[in-house]
């Protein structure tokens, strides 16, 4: 099954009717849903040769997937903030203007770094093939567009987060290592800041998604419910010294982001590239 | 094999501008200087370079003959040194957030406040308490870092700023000194860990951020992330000068690996 197959079935659902309340509006994204899903678990499987993560994403090596999640995020942020989706002066301008600026400045260190290797800039779709209206250009409205901003620029964080982490092994003993994880700390404090304008705390709890977010966002978080580290199960077999305040588990899961495998943060990213064929 | 000898003095600390102020004004707020300025920081001899495969073993054995009841603690080498030092810092942390809690900010503060704190305990306790039994598995409790003693009353515990600020300059020196060790860790498997750790110490540091300047590009400001996008990457030599200020335990780290790229 194609992937652009799927994300044309999102276009004939009514998925952007204009809700009067916030709480209809999350609604409407969480409907987005199962579809979305059923699409992201394939698409990393996927054999089939004219996909987009194909064309992106092979041999590419860990830098080359870091640029092309980069490239996604830069351009996200650049369309956001020509959009007028999001209110002048405000505390999302702004911050929107400086992560903007670090996903520019990272496109460019992972260009430089990998040279001719670089693969080319797909063609993005942040509307995932009509699923989304972030940018309000189908007539969303500004509301429900502010929201759909705010919801993927989360999931593009954590999803990023986790997605350097999981290259750091395998960029062990070269000089990119360093600077690859001094991009993924901060690709956590966008995701922190992101989260907390959404009225969520700035870091994950079990594998929740979170208030508002898409159901088809789950991808991103699948995994981060782990409690074993090292090989101890720290909610089962650890003895703190000092009192934990509330649900332990719940703060062990806090504690410890979770990386994902390259596959995956291909599936997430590939929702929103479009092939040029 | 010959190493440099690096002294680490904490008034000459600081050695990259855009990280000059923050750094000074750590050492201020830390106060006393007695553990940091006695800090003496080498290269580690080549064997601790490689230890694939998740075996670690404890640092090399400098001396046969039991130590004297006095010693002072080092860190020791390899990935165990750097979970050590890791360790330090986590205690560090968790000993600061344990004061706030108990002081008339944190009891005075909004229910939001107060829930950012007691999530950022818990962490610091979980993150404390794990490196402990982490370390104490792969290399004994002989070559673990005993409990430290803190010396916090430079901090205001009453004073909102204070708290918020050394709360800041703790967070950020955290990633730094996390993102500054990734490259001297030889198993995958402890480079994973550290990474799973950071990015919640950066997730704080962005929090604390927010939290003193909300409507404002602080929570990844230009103060701290440089022009190409990029967290600081600090030396462990440069993070225990000014953690120092905050530890009246008296440690050691002469052997911590060094990178092993370079970069």
């Amino acid at each position: 099954m194609s992937i652009i197959k799927l994300l044309d079935d999102f276009s004939s659902e009514k998925l952007t009717t204009k809700s009067s309340s916030r709480r209809e509006m999350f609604n409407t994204l969480g409907s987005f849903g199962k579809k979305a899903a059923a699409a992201a678990v394939p698409f990393g499987l996927a054999t089939n040769s004219a996909s987009a993560s194909t064309m992106f994403f092979d041999h590419e090596g860990p830098l080359g997937l870091a640029l092309v999640l980069e490239y996604l995020e830069a351009e996200f942020y650049m369309k956001a903030l020509e959009s007028g989706v999001l209110a002048p002066d405000s505390r999302a301008e702004k911050v929107y203007m400086q992560i903007s600026k670090h996903e520019d400045a990272h496109v460019a260190f992972l260009m430089e770094a990998l040279g001719d290797d670089a693969p080319a800039k797909p063609t993005f779709d942040f509307t995932a093939g009509g699923a989304f209206d972030p940018f309000n250009e189908g007539g969303i409205g500004q509301e429900t567009a502010y929201a759909q901003l705010l919801a993927l620029a989360q999931a593009f964080e954590d999803t990023g987060v986790r997605a350097y982490k999981g290259q750091a092994p395998n960029l062990m003993g070269t000089p990119y290592l360093e600077p690859a994880l001094q991009i993924h700390s901060v690709e956590a404090r966008h995701a922190s800041e992101i989260r907390r304008i959404r009225g969520l705390k700035g870091w994950i709890t079990g594998s929740m998604r979170g208030d508002g977010m898409p159901e088809a966002t789950q991808a991103v978080y699948d995994g981060e419910e782990n409690v074993t580290q090292g090989g101890v199960n720290l909610v089962t077999d650890l003895t703190y010294a000092d009192e934990i305040v509330g649900d332990l588990t719940a703060a062990v899961t806090q504690a410890f982001d979770e990386p994902i495998t390259g596959e995956t943060a291909q599936a997430i990213a590939g929702l929103f590239i479009v092939s040029d064929e | 094999m010959k190493k440099p000898l690096v002294k680490v003095d904490v008034v000459n600390a600081s050695s990259q501008d855009s990280k000059k102020n923050s750094r000074r004004k750590f050492i201020k707020l830390g106060g006393l200087g007695i553990a940091g300025s006695s800090f003496l920081l080498y290269g580690c001899s080549d064997d601790d370079l490689f230890n694939p495969g998740g075996e670690v073993g404890g640092p090399d054995p400098v001396d046969p003959v039991d130590p004297p009841v006095d010693a002072v603690f080092d860190l020791g080498s390899g990935d165990v040194g750097i979970l050590n030092y890791a360790f330090a810092l986590e205690q560090l942390e968790a000993a600061f957030y344990t004061q706030v809690r108990a002081g008339a900010y944190y009891s005075g503060a909004p229910a939001e406040e107060q829930a950012l704190f007691d999530d950022l305990y818990n962490h610091e306790v979980i993150h404390r308490d794990f490196f402990k039994a982490a370390i104490t598995a792969a290399a004994g409790e002989e070559n673990t870092l005993p409990d430290l003693e803190f010396d916090v009353s430079s901090i205001d515990f009453d004073d909102r700023t204070s708290v918020l600020e050394t709360a800041m300059l703790l967070e950020d020196t955290g990633v730094g000194a996390y993102n500054g060790a990734g490259d001297r860790i030889a198993d995958a498997t402890y480079l994973t860990l550290a990474g799973k750790i950071v990015s919640v110490e950066a997730r704080h540091a962005s929090a604390i951020r927010s939290l003193i300047n909300p409507d404002s590009t602080d929570f990844a400001g230009d103060d701290i992330i440089d022009e190409n996008g990029l967290d600081p990457a600090t030396d462990p030599a440069d993070v225990l000068a000014a953690a120092g200020g905050f530890i009246t335990t008296e440690f050691t780290a002469d052997n911590l690996p060094e990178p092993m790229t370079g970069s």
